[in-house]
């Protein structure tokens, strides 16, 4: 007994001051990419044609990137001769809506909160049932790392709950296998209405590196509405908390300075 | 032994010449596989190929012989859409011969247990080994379930969804009150398609279905990969990669084996190891993530080495994170084995006999903690293992408790070896250029991934491209001895003993 409370000192206080407190991330930490369209030489595909979803395609403005499809690997960063495309540190890129997703030079439009009676309803209790649907268990077990004590989802009324019946909403990862399909279906269609759902990566967003397999529905948005858009592969569990804040409408994005 | 049948004796990672595999009837090929697995030799693969412009599937067969360190190929046609089944002799082949069934259509006659395993149709059109017709869409999770009959029987169907934040799968319990007597686990949910799209590789999207194989095991997967492609190309990896690979491996260790003594640590409600151990798993995590920016290690294992060189400043820190981390597991971990509570729920659950991980082929950690002396970083060396051993890690007990202490062993040991080799990291560059792989060649690459022995089997076609891509993750050899562990516990015992084998569902279902 005396140890267990010895290593309970030891152990200590481990919960990230987020969203209060900047949180610190490694330096090689792939986030938002900025794409900068006036580096680009004319006519350069290099970007596009490396891409392993053809997350980018190009036009007279130069590329666009659909974070949705985007894998967050470093190809088109390494074919790009002139160093238009790199990644960020900033950790937020959720979305409400599929088109948001796609990126030119321009700034993202993060995820706007939920209207005021959802926000009544889910701001300060929001229970979500998971479904993998072919998730690699990359973004399962970054949703799974909400829950311990460094991220600590509790202390914000959030929670995954084990029924979709005791559900708010459903969290889904994983490109919707053929073979997931009617469980996912059956999954959402047993959350009591209104009902939310929250895509999480690039396979629950567009198929991810599955993307037109015909094992596969390339994505969530096949099967059910989605409501919330959280890119990554897997997404870093500060941006999928990000997400699920803003749309609760509980982050102060005067702070942040991105509006 | 060898030269009694005429095997192709192989090296891991090391290619050969296609012709080489020596091309054996059925009766021969049946012979020797029997011969040799029951003289020791492990199956580590086998499974079908259609070859181009032919009606015949074809059979390869891989085998490790872990006491010789050496690997074994041969190959064998099957006429007439039928084969003796193995398994009755044989019962390590018994999900092998399933999977052959389902893709190639073809019967391995005999089977005491021919069901579908991924629900998927055939690759022949035509040819089914249930026949079935062509229209008819297999439906996942419908089979004849094994069923134990009586009055005070009872089934209890769990999945695919589960409770928790985990992958599907179905599993269904004979139960005799609190008691089961069989648990028979069918899954194929997470099925993706990843060997169809292999098929002609590699191209750009190759590497990423590799890291995605099973998310949890990026590293393992993508250096079984980077291996096999070497090898195939010619490609000489520089030594400062190889190490960079092998630390990157054991962080995958370290964070998954954390992770999974915290996980273990809840289900029998000792919250503290639990709690610290969330966290400490995370800190792991966070070092793979200052190598490479991904927590999982996406984007470092490269074809030709590592994408990401580690600076000495880079490597003091991690190397002093590393020992934070490693001083409150150690805390952590060490109340488990103290308190009598842990240890009355851990001991005698979930028991498995050596005997039966040698008759199901079972692999990783599951396998040692049953005294079983095998791991590829000491058996099958490639890259950095060649030149820095790593003690094998074993228990005895076969128990939920020496699955978790095999682990905790293993933490340990792959901590001394991210020391050793950051300490002194050798120099050089940390990436190589990849000739075009060469034609028709065969390779079997294995690495000790953290849940046990990952093996890739390439086959390039004239123009080098991959004719066949055979991927077998650790998982597909121990769902069994997950189900056998089960046998004659009690129900509510299952979170516990699945945990204590954490096995990968997209790995199997691929």
């Amino acid at each position: 007994m005396l140890s267990i409370l010895a290593a309970r000192w030891r152990q200590g206080h481990r919960t990230l001051s987020f969203p209060k407190g900047a949180p610190t991330l490694p330096d090689r930490f792939r986030g938002l990419p900025v794409v900068d369209p006036s580096k680009c030489p004319t006519g350069c595909r290099q970007c596009a044609e490396v891409c392993p979803t053809n997350a980018i395609s190009l036009d007279d403005a130069g590329p666009r990137l659909d974070l949705g499809r985007c894998l967050f690997c470093t190809d088109c960063v390494e074919a790009c001769p002139e160093g238009a495309i790199r990644y960020s540190q900033d950790f937020r890129m959720a979305t409400r809506s599929r088109e948001d997703l796609v990126l030119g030079g321009e700034a993202i439009h993060l995820a706007a909160a939920l209207d005021s009676r959802l926000r009544r309803l889910f701001g300060r209790s929001l229970k979500l049932r998971q479904v993998s649907a072919g998730g690699c268990n990359g973004c399962e077990a970054d949703v799974n790392v909400l829950s311990t004590v460094v991220f600590d989802l509790g202390r914000f009324g959030i929670q995954v709950v084990a029924s979709p019946r005791h559900a708010d909403g459903l969290l889904i990862t994983g490109p919707v296998t053929e073979n997931m399909h009617l469980a996912l279906r059956k999954a959402y269609d047993a959350v009591p209405a209104p009902k939310i759902v929250i895509a999480v990566g690039a396979c629950a967003i567009s198929g991810g590196p599955y993307i037109d397999h015909p094992e596969q529905h390339n994505g969530a948005g096949s099967v059910v509405p989605v409501d919330l858009y959280i890119p990554g592969c897997p997404p870093h569990p500060l941006t999928i908390l990000d997400g699920l804040l803003r749309l609760l409408g509980r982050l102060d994005d005067r702070r942040s300075g991105t509006h | 032994m060898t030269a009694e049948f005429g095997w192709l004796t192989l090296q891991n990672a090391v290619a050969a010449s296609r012709e080489a595999v020596p091309d054996w009837d059925a009766d021969l090929f049946r012979r020797a596989i029997l011969s040799q697995t029951s003289a020791g030799w492990q199956v580590v693969a086998l499974f079908g190929h259609l070859p181009e412009r032919e009606a015949a599937v074809e059979l390869y067969v891989i085998l490790a012989d872990h006491e010789g360190g050496h690997l074994h190929a041969a190959k064998t046609r099957v006429a007439d859409g039928a084969f003796p089944s193995l398994t009755p002799d044989c019962p390590q082949v018994h999900l092998f011969e399933r999977e052959i069934a389902e893709q190639f259509g073809v019967r391995p006659e005999g089977h005491p247990w021919l069901k579908p395993l991924r629900f998927v149709k055939s690759q022949r059109p035509g040819h089914d080994a249930w026949n079935r017709s062509e229209d008819e869409e297999p439906q996942v999770g419908v089979i004849e379930f094994y069923r134990v009959e009586g009055d005070e029987v009872h089934e209890v169907a769990v999945g695919p969804i589960h409770a928790g934040v985990i992958e599907p799968g179905h599993f269904r319990f004979q139960c005799h009150g609190e008691q089961v007597f069989h648990l028979e686990i069918s899954l194929g949910y997470q099925h993706r398609g990843v060997e169809r799209a292999l098929l002609g590789g590699p191209d750009k999207r190759t590497i990423h279905y590799m890291e995605t194989l099973a998310g949890d095991t990026t590293i393992g997967h993508a250096t079984a990969y980077c291996q096999a492609v070497e090898a195939l190309a010619g490609c000489r990896v520089p030594p400062r990669a190889q190490v960079l690979r092998g630390v990157a491996l054991e962080l995958e260790r370290l964070a998954n084996h954390t992770g999974d003594l915290g996980a273990l640590a809840g289900d029998v409600g000792f919250l503290p190891t639990a709690s610290y151990c969330g966290r400490l798993r995370g800190d792991f995590l966070n070092l793979s993530a200052s190598l490479c920016g991904s927590r999982f290690g996406r984007g470092l294992v490269r074809p030709g080495g590592v994408a990401f060189d580690v600076e000495v400043a880079r490597g003091t820190t991690l190397l002093t994170n590393l020992e934070n981390a490693m001083r409150d597991v150690t805390n952590a971990v060490n109340l488990l084995w103290d308190s009598p509570s842990v240890m009355g729920r851990f001991e005698d659950t979930g028991t498995l006999s050596l005997e039966i991980v040698e008759q199901l082929g079972l692999v990783g950690p599951a396998a040692r903690a049953c005294g079983a002396d095998r791991d590829i970083r000491h058996d099958f060396p490639a890259g950095i293992f060649r030149f820095s051993h790593i003690p094998v890690s074993k228990a005895g007990s076969g128990d939920v408790f020496a699955r978790a202490y095999v682990r905790w062993l293993e933490i340990q040991r792959s901590a001394e070896f991210v020391r050793e080799q950051l300490q002194m990291l050798v120099g050089g560059a940390a990436r190589t250029a990849v000739p075009d792989l060469a034609a028709d060649r065969l390779v079997v690459s294995l690495v000790e991934g953290w849940r046990g022995r990952i093996s890739h089997v390439a086959l390039t076609d004239g123009r080098g491209r991959f004719a066949r891509y055979k991927v077998v993750d650790p998982s597909f050899h121990n769902w069994m001895g997950l189900a056998m562990a089960l046998r004659n516990q009690q129900i509510s015992d299952f979170p516990l003993c699945n945990k204590s084998f954490n096995l990968s569902y997209c790995g199997h279902d691929l």
